[in-house]
């Protein structure tokens, strides 16, 4: 039994799951990255994923065209960071409030809408969906090969997105003037940064990649949509934000991390190894709770993170 | 990240002796009319969500209200849906008193949920009161030691519970699930435990309707609750921490002692809200049973503006739009659904008290503004 656990654990196949897997996680952790550098707590992320799957799976429904649909889906993402934002930004609701807010509404709406479209309350009619890709040379060489040779172009891009995220995030005026509104908004107001349009920026472009990573549950991968089924990924993404240290490609290991004992948690139950998969599926979150509560390394969360500023200028 | 609670809205600091009573009246009723808006606010979007996709909204309307208070039947499954909202609601506003917020309360009830069945499957032979309340007690137990984790990791290394608390609800299904599939599983292919004794089943107020006795207990412990905070001390030393912790250090309150506290209560709510459950409608632990009345209850704390009757009223508001949106969907063939989409968008328009003050110009006289949960 321990060597067919490990020859689980140490497989290819099981590797190019978890980044498989990783994706919808780890751009949600983008996602929070961006709202909580810019100092606003989103727990709206699994909202906002299951929003951008079920509309990612319209748009392909109606359309016929998977591509249109991802932009639908990301379009969706969007516009619910949207009005995460205005409520939290303008009106200066609870963040954490407002999030399990947009977080039951999404929940309704999709549900609801799903039985409006479709006339079910389980799982959609298959839609037209993004086909994984072979890319010609990488595919051909041993180990990389196997691990992103065969994948879905939804993950590619995803890791352009992240690395492009981790850039315009530390190594841009934009993305500097973002970390000063999540540490300091009275100082980044004094300078003359325009405070409140960097904070609905950063959210809704957080939604907008909670967006994309949506249409990848739904129409980058079964071409189906299922009620709630985003299915805690986006509280997966929260934590990996956090794990990840604020940071998207810190970010993006913390969810391959999560993804990967996820993936030998499921190869295993296929195999029918006894093993207790829920204490496997805990892991990722009792580990945040661990590096939450300080016990690796010390972690910092953006100081003026929650807060609402009200610039002198404004009403 | 640390936010001001002040759901209580006492505004009068120099407001003299013999005002208070009717400025605390008044200031009770804008938090009504301020929550009332929000509902009403709340309907009118849904209704124009209805007239976008041609449903008739008259018919859903009424159907659905007449499926919530309609006939007995109909206010039984109110009253009965909205009993583990109460205690849900209850687990997050008296965080909120001490300035915390439970989120935790989804895995709390599971907790409390387990731990009642578990009692309930071995009081066979109690009498009939000691039978129901030993599994409650164990129930309430279960939700306090877990819901004190949130409370001690911010005490002892400042982890925001917010999240501590998101991780323990995912943390508490798996691990119940587990336990149930592992040591109690009842023969079948769902992951439940055996049925509990009939001692311990909750007995039916009007015999055939579902509705239990648990409602009841909901009511009396919103006086308990209410009478927690008006006049303990311990209670006073709940909300001083909630208004201001330097303050309330200065004035020789252990705040951390406070947290640890009120994140135990909030859980003690939560898990009997799980216990009540199981005793009344499951009559056996069911892994994965929650529909989210953790997350409901934060709507209803929210909606109740932390206040303990507030939060009772936001409770039968809800479950007679659970209770009234099965009728909607039988009568106007409109999805059920319809309904968390209501409750969604309450929350959302409750969170933010400027997005409704920009709608109406409200200028009440003596300036009693609907406070900030934030």
């Amino acid at each position: 039994m321990w060597l067919e656990i490990l020859a689980v654990v140490f497989n290819l196949r099981t590797l190019n799951a978890a980044i498989r897997m990783s994706t919808p996680i780890a751009l949600a952790a983008m996602g929070g990255a961006f709202s909580e550098r810019a100092g606003v707590i989103n727990i709206g992320l699994e909202g906002m994923l299951l929003v951008g799957a079920f509309a990612g799976a319209v748009g392909s429904y109606a359309t016929g065209s998977a591509l249109l649909g991802t932009l639908i889906g990301v379009a969706a993402g969007a516009a619910t960071a949207a009005v995460f934002s205005i409520f939290t930004v303008e009106f200066r609701a609870n963040h954490v409030v407002a999030g399990v807010g947009i977080n039951i509404l999404a929940l309704g709406l999709t549900t609801w809408l799903m039985q409006v479209v479709w006339r079910t309350r389980g799982i959609s009619p298959a839609v037209a969906r993004v086909q994984s890709i072979r890319v010609p040379l990488i595919s051909s060489i041993p180990v990389i090969g196997e691990v992103i040779g065969v994948q879905s172009p939804f993950v590619f891009v995803m890791i352009a997105l992240i690395v492009g995220g981790w850039i315009l995030l530390f190594r841009t005026p934009l993305g500097l003037r973002i970390r000063m509104t999540g540490e300091h908004p009275e100082a980044a107001d004094t300078v003359g940064i325009n405070v409140r349009f960097i904070k609905h920026f950063s959210v809704i472009l957080g939604g907008a990649l909670c967006g994309f990573g949506g249409a990848y549950l739904s129409i980058g991968n079964i071409g189906r949509f299922s009620m709630g089924m985003s299915a805690g990924r986006g509280f997966m993404g929260l934590a990996a934000n956090i794990f990840g240290q604020w940071n998207p490609i810190g970010g993006l290991g913390a969810s391959m991390l999560f993804s990967y004992a996820d993936a030998v948690q499921i190869r295993l139950q296929t195999m029918e190894i006894a093993l207790p998969h829920q204490i496997i599926q805990m892991i990722p979150y009792l580990l945040t709770i661990v590096i939450l509560a300080g016990g690796v390394v010390k972690s910092r969360p953006p100081a003026a993170l929650g807060n609402h500023y009200r610039s002198g200028g404004d009403a | 990240m640390t936010q001001k609670n002040d759901l209580t809205s006492v505004t009068a600091g120099a407001r003299s002796r013999s005002s208070r009573l009717s400025g605390k009246v008044r200031a009770a009723l804008t938090e009504l009319g301020f929550s009332a808006f929000a509902i009403t606010l709340a309907l009118v979007i849904s209704a124009l969500l209805m007239i976008t996709l041609g449903y008739d909204v008259g018919l859903a309307y009424q159907s659905m209200f007449r499926g919530a208070f309609g006939s007995l039947r109909g206010v039984s499954q109110t009253l009965l849906r909205a009993t583990p909202l109460l205690f849900t609601g209850f687990a997050v506003a008296i965080a909120f008193r001490a300035g915390l917020f439970n989120i935790g309360a989804e895995g709390q009830l599971y907790w409390g949920a387990l731990a009642c069945a578990l009692v309930a499957l071995t009081v066979e032979g109690l009498p009939k009161t000691i039978a129901v309340a030993l599994p409650l007690l164990a129930a309430g137990l279960a939700g306090f030691l877990w819901g004190a984790v949130p409370g001690i990791l911010k005490a002892r290394t400042g982890a925001h519970e917010v999240i501590t608390s998101i991780m323990l609800n995912s943390i508490a299904i798996f691990a119940t699930t587990h336990i149930t599939s592992r040591y109690f599983m009842a023969p079948g292919a769902v992951d439940q435990t055996e049925r509990i004794v009939a001692a311990a089943v909750m007995p039916q107020i009007i015999p055939g309707t579902g509705l239990t006795a648990g409602i009841f207990l909901g009511i009396a412990m919103a006086a308990l609750v209410a009478w927690f905070f008006g006049h303990t001390a311990l209670g006073y030393d709940f909300q001083a921490v909630g208004r201001n912790v330097d303050a309330a250090e200065y004035g020789g309150v252990s705040s951390k002692r406070i947290q640890v506290l009120a994140m135990g209560f909030g859980g003690m709510m939560a898990g009997v809200a799980g216990g009540i459950v199981v005793l009344s409608l499951l009559n056996r632990f069911v892994a994965n049973f929650s529909p989210g009345y953790g997350f409901t209850g934060i709507a209803v704390a929210v909606l109740g503006r932390g206040n303990p009757w507030g939060v009772v009223l936001a409770a039968l508001l809800f479950g007679a739009l659970d209770s009234g949106g099965m009728s909607m969907q039988l009568f106007a063939r409109i999805p059920s659904d319809l309904t968390i989409v209501v409750q969604g968008l309450v929350i959302i328009l409750v969170a933010a008290p400027a997005a409704l003050r920009a709608m109406v110009r409200w200028r009440k006289p003596n300036k009693v503004e609907p406070v900030d949960v934030a």
